[in-house]
Formats: structure tokens, sequence, C-alpha cells
């Protein structure tokens, strides 16, 4: 019973599949966001496993960076949302289909 | 198999809690969830020898970016749920098979992955030479000389992202 790095690719295959499903099937933004992030999450766990199987810390470094950018994906997102709810006094996707107002 | 154990444990957390994230009515409920599984890959991120990785885990996301979250869904105080309003022309059959097309394909891609393994050779030690001393040595160590122009350049993303946000949600005056 030897843990590959396999086993975290389909961890990480599924949680990402989690995160595309909740993408496509949700109707609040919000939500949509944190599905956004699962994905992001599924993406450090292989960076990470491989980071771990080949012995190289590069990986967590990239990890790193991804975090990074899901942290200013999520404050100009949520910013935007604000926004919108402000303008429209809606958070479903479905109305949020004009460019302006 | 104390290795197995755990990855199984937490993979049915990890998992168990994403399904919950995307299946919940009520929204707080999904950000709560949405912690407990960043919790979760952050004790992954351990039993994976990257610690400094896990610190930052639960300080940026569930520390960070899920208190974004919080406030966001708090601030919004909503008349009529998102889910009452059904657009006529969504398709969400079509949401599902487009995901079952993502699952497959990333086990495609595994399963061709899992077939060439053998051609795939195991390094010795440290792979890039560079001082295995602790692990959060190391990944400052790489974060300052390999990678110091990314991670200037995520500072800069992260000031203009602070600068977007702040003019995005700020009260028309």
């Amino acid at each position: 019973m030897v843990i590959t790095p396999y086993h975290y690719l389909v961890l990480s295959a599924a949680l990402f599949t989690i995160g595309a499903m909740g993408v496509m099937l949700r109707r609040n933004i919000i939500i949509v966001f944190m599905s956004i992030e699962l994905m992001l999450n599924a993406v450090n766990i292989n960076l990470a496993a491989f980071s771990h199987y080949w012995q190289s810390a590069v990986g967590q470094v990239f990890a790193i960076f991804v975090i990074a950018v899901a942290a200013a994906e999520a404050a100009v997102g949520l910013g935007i949302i604000l926004a919108f709810f402000r303008n429209k006094d809606t958070l479903n996707v479905d109305e949020m289909s004009s460019l302006r107002w | 198999m104390l290795e197995a154990i755990v990855f199984y444990t937490l993979a049915a957390f990890v998992l168990g809690f994403g399904v919950l994230v995307i299946t919940a009515r009520n929204t707080v409920h999904s950000v709560l969830f949405l912690v407990a599984n960043f919790l979760c890959v952050a004790v992954m991120y351990v039993a994976l020898a990257a610690e400094f990785l896990a610190v930052i885990q639960v300080l940026v996301y569930a520390g960070g970016i899920v208190v974004l979250y919080l406030f966001v869904v708090m601030l919004v105080n909503l008349k009529a749920i998102p889910e009452a309003h059904m657009d006529p022309r969504r398709r969400s059959r079509l949401g599902f098979i487009v995901a079952s097309a993502i699952l497959l394909e990333v086990s495609a891609i595994l399963v061709y992955a899992a077939r060439r393994a053998d051609a795939m050779p195991l390094p010795a030690g440290g792979g890039d030479g560079t001082p295995m001393t602790g692990n959060t040595e190391i990944v400052g160590w790489l974060l300052y000389t390999d990678y110091l122009i990314p991670f200037e350049l995520a500072s800069m993303l992260l000031l203009v992202a602070m600068i977007g946000a702040i003019i995005l949600a700020r009260r028309e005056a």
C-alpha cells in the first residue's frame, strides 16, 4: 500500500471536476468563485505531490505563485461582485449578461 | 500503511467537503465547508513534506481569502436567492455533460501517463542541487534566487489587484 503520485493525481482530478461542476451548475456567483478556488487547490495538490516525488522544492514555489494569483483573483472578483450587486441587486449569473447598464 | 490510511482519510475529507461546498443551499455554510476543505488540503501538504506551503495555505487561504468571501456574503443581503430565478435558456444537463467530459479527459491523460511511467526515472536525492536543510529555507532560497523576477511580478500583481478591488468596491461619490 504505497502512495504514488498517481493517487494524488486521481484525487486532484476528482477535486478539479467537482470545481468545474460547481462553475457550470450553480447560479450563485459567489459559489462559482469558490468552485474556482477548489480548482486552483486541485492544481496545488498536484504541484506539491510532484514536488515531493522529485524531491525538488520548485513545485512548492509555483504553488505559492498560484496562491498569490488566487488571492488577486478573489480580491478583484469580489470587488466586481459588490459593484454589480449595488447596481442590479442580484447575484445570479444568468442575469449577468450585459456588459454595461 | 500509515501513509495510505492518512492519504485515504484526507482524500475522503477533501472530496466530501468539496461536494458540500457546491451543494450547500446556504452560502455561509458553503464558505465554512470551503474553510474545512482548505484545512484538509493543508494537512495533506504536511503529509507531502511541504510545511511552508501548509502554513501559507492556512494563513492566506483559510485566513485571508475565505474571510473576504464571508465579508461579501454578509454584505450582500439578498432578497431573492439566486436559485429562485431560473433562466429558461439555461442547460444544466449540458453542464453535467461538459463536467463529465473534463473528468474523462483528465482520466485519459492519467491513464496515458501511467502507461509511460516506466520511462520516467526517479532522481536520487536533491533534484536541483539546492541545499536540503529545511523546507522553508529551501523554498525561500528558490524564491529569492531562481524565481526572483516572478516573485516581484507577483507582488506587483497583488498591488494592482488591491488598488483595483478598492476602486471597484468603492461607493460612487
